[in-house]
């Protein structure tokens, strides 16, 4: 129990549980001991939690801090918005963390860091210390560049739904209101940003429901990018043989302003009216990560040492996910935050046990996207780490995207989601 | 031992071995990256549509892994990715999935 504040543990009662799980550890893996809290419970977060536990044997102590009640997933979640899945498919409970891995769970919300102390205050008024700590906390958005969405009025009208929750649904009934010969609009932001290919296989699945429901209906895509992020060609092809005269592209429109009273979307020089207008908006790491002084690259997303996730400024605080400034072609993806969760929970055990990390790590990615609510595409990825730059680097010859969109991808996406599921929750 | 620059040799070159050395656990690291799809340990939810690994004899799983890598087995996405491992990491993580129960 080194290391461990005991009071705050007496206080909310779950020290004997956790002596007894201790005592449940399975024989011949390495006991390591320690405390080890992680923030926000999302891709990232959720698999760190679950792999410390495991490859431990249980016998680091976990605690991990979850604003929300249950995990709900922003892979899927475009489904929801198309119609062909519910909230339902895409929540997960924190039980079985719980329950069979012996991770304390609080909900509550992460006020600082000391990582002087190793300690970080909660907002619920508790405390807690660790021996290392790993913040997975995801992205917050830059209102300030829309200056009409700046306000909380503004941004419950002019929905995001780039974090999966009640932000989905009310985007769907949005959806569902709009007039047949409405106008769908969805603004892109610049790389790098959530989930690449994610604005794209959302408006395909947007044009999908139209198409069946509201067949005089637009959806016009305001990408402040130069093209198509990811998967281009399947994305291109998709939107001609499926949607035409449904999806119109834009490319290098990036939103200056909101007028948030007529749901009109100010460019340089033109203004697009919209019956419902859906705005990506510009991100960075989430606040907790700037609040607790870890070093970001423009000013903008973590950096940290690719052999342990480490911050590069704040030692002991491992960061993951989105939040950090990525590697070279590497996406902001659910599937590379568990990646990188376990590289940082390997690194943990052993750095607790006082060894160096793997000098070798290997992280690997995937991200299927629909195109209608059967049809799936691909883009596949791998990393190996690379000692002269310091960094993961993309496998030359390796990786790709679909050859063409199909259903039996749509059967594997699905499952994909079952098993990383289970991979981070159960 | 006196000499700075003897101790400072002996610190680099104990640094470096201690750098170069393989992890113990590698062919666990590297099979977790299947996991997202494979499901933990190379069991996945029964039921998802995708292979468990766990328990597959390591010639089997390394001939099928093999011949995707080289293209001789057809696939979606697994061609692309075991491009991405070499071969000596596609052994360790053969081996470790038949160890897996």
């Amino acid at each position: 129990m080194a290391g461990i504040n005991r009071r705050s543990f007496l206080k909310t009662g779950a020290l004997a549980g956790l002596l007894t799980l201790a005592g449940c550890a399975g024989g011949g893996m390495r006991k390591t001991g320690g405390h080890v809290v992680v923030v926000g419970g999302g891709y990232g977060g959720a698999t760190a939690a679950k792999y410390l536990r495991l490859w431990s044997a249980n016998t680091v102590e976990v605690t991990l801090v979850e604003r929300n009640p249950a995990f709900v997933s922003c892979p899927m979640s475009n489904l929801v918005i198309g119609g062909s899945r519910s909230m339902d498919d895409i929540t997960l409970s924190y039980d079985r963390l719980r329950d069979q891995r012996g991770v304390r769970i609080i909900h509550d919300e992460v006020l600082a860091i000391d990582a002087q102390a190793r300690s970080l205050r909660l907002a619920g008024g508790g405390e807690l210390r660790y021996d290392r700590l790993v913040v997975s906390p995801g992205i917050d958005f830059i209102w300030q560049d829309i200056p009409g969405l700046d306000s909380a009025s503004a941004q419950a009208r002019i929905l995001h739904a780039w974090k999966a929750g009640p932000q989905t649904v009310a985007l769907r009934r949005q959806l569902e209101a709009m007039p047949d010969g409405g106008v769908f609009v969805l603004s892109v932001p610049r790389a790098p940003y959530r989930c690449p290919p994610g604005p794209y296989e959302r408006a395909s699945l947007v044009a999908d429901y139209c198409k069946r429901h509201k067949p005089r209906s637009k959806v016009i895509i305001l990408d402040a990018n130069d093209e198509i992020v990811s998967k281009k060609g399947l994305f291109v092809r998709a939107w001609a043989e499926l949607y035409p005269g449904i999806i119109e592209y834009r490319p290098q429109s990036e939103l200056r302003d909101v007028d948030v009273a007529t749901r009109t979307a100010h460019l340089d020089f033109d203004t697009v009216r919209a019956d419902v207008l859906n705005v990506i908006p510009p991100q960075r790491a989430a606040d907790i990560a700037a609040r607790s002084g870890l070093q970001l690259i423009n000013q903008r997303w973590v950096e940290i040492d690719w052999l342990s996730m480490e911050s590069s400024n704040t030692p002991a605080v491992h960061v993951l996910g989105d939040a950090i400034f990525p590697a070279p072609t590497m996406p902001k993806s659910g599937h590379v935050a568990n990646q990188q969760a376990k590289l940082a929970a390997a690194a943990i055990l052993r750095l607790l046990a006082g060894e160096p990390p793997d000098p070798a790590p290997v992280l690997m990615n995937t991200c299927y996207s629909f195109v209608d609510s059967r049809n799936a595409i691909h883009v596949a990825s791998v990393f190996q780490y690379d000692r002269r730059t310091g960094v993961v680097q993309p496998v030359a010859g390796a990786g790709g995207v679909s050859s063409a969109r199909s259903e039996l991808e749509g059967r594997i996406a699905a499952g994909w989601a079952q098993n990383i599921w289970a991979d981070m929750l159960f | 031992m006196k000499h700075p620059a003897a101790l400072l040799t002996l610190t680099v070159l104990t640094t470096s071995l201690f750098a170069q050395a393989a992890d113990p656990e590698r062919a666990r690291n590297l099979a977790a990256t299947c996991a997202n799809c494979h499901g933990t340990n190379g069991r996945a939810v029964a039921g998802s549509g995708i292979d468990p690994l766990a328990g597959i004899d390591k010639r089997v799983s390394l001939q099928k892994l093999a011949d995707f890598k080289n293209g001789q087995r057809p696939g979606t996405i697994m061609p692309q990715i075991t491009r991405g491992y070499s071969d000596e990491q596609l052994e360790l993580i053969a081996a470790y999935f038949a160890t897996q129960k």
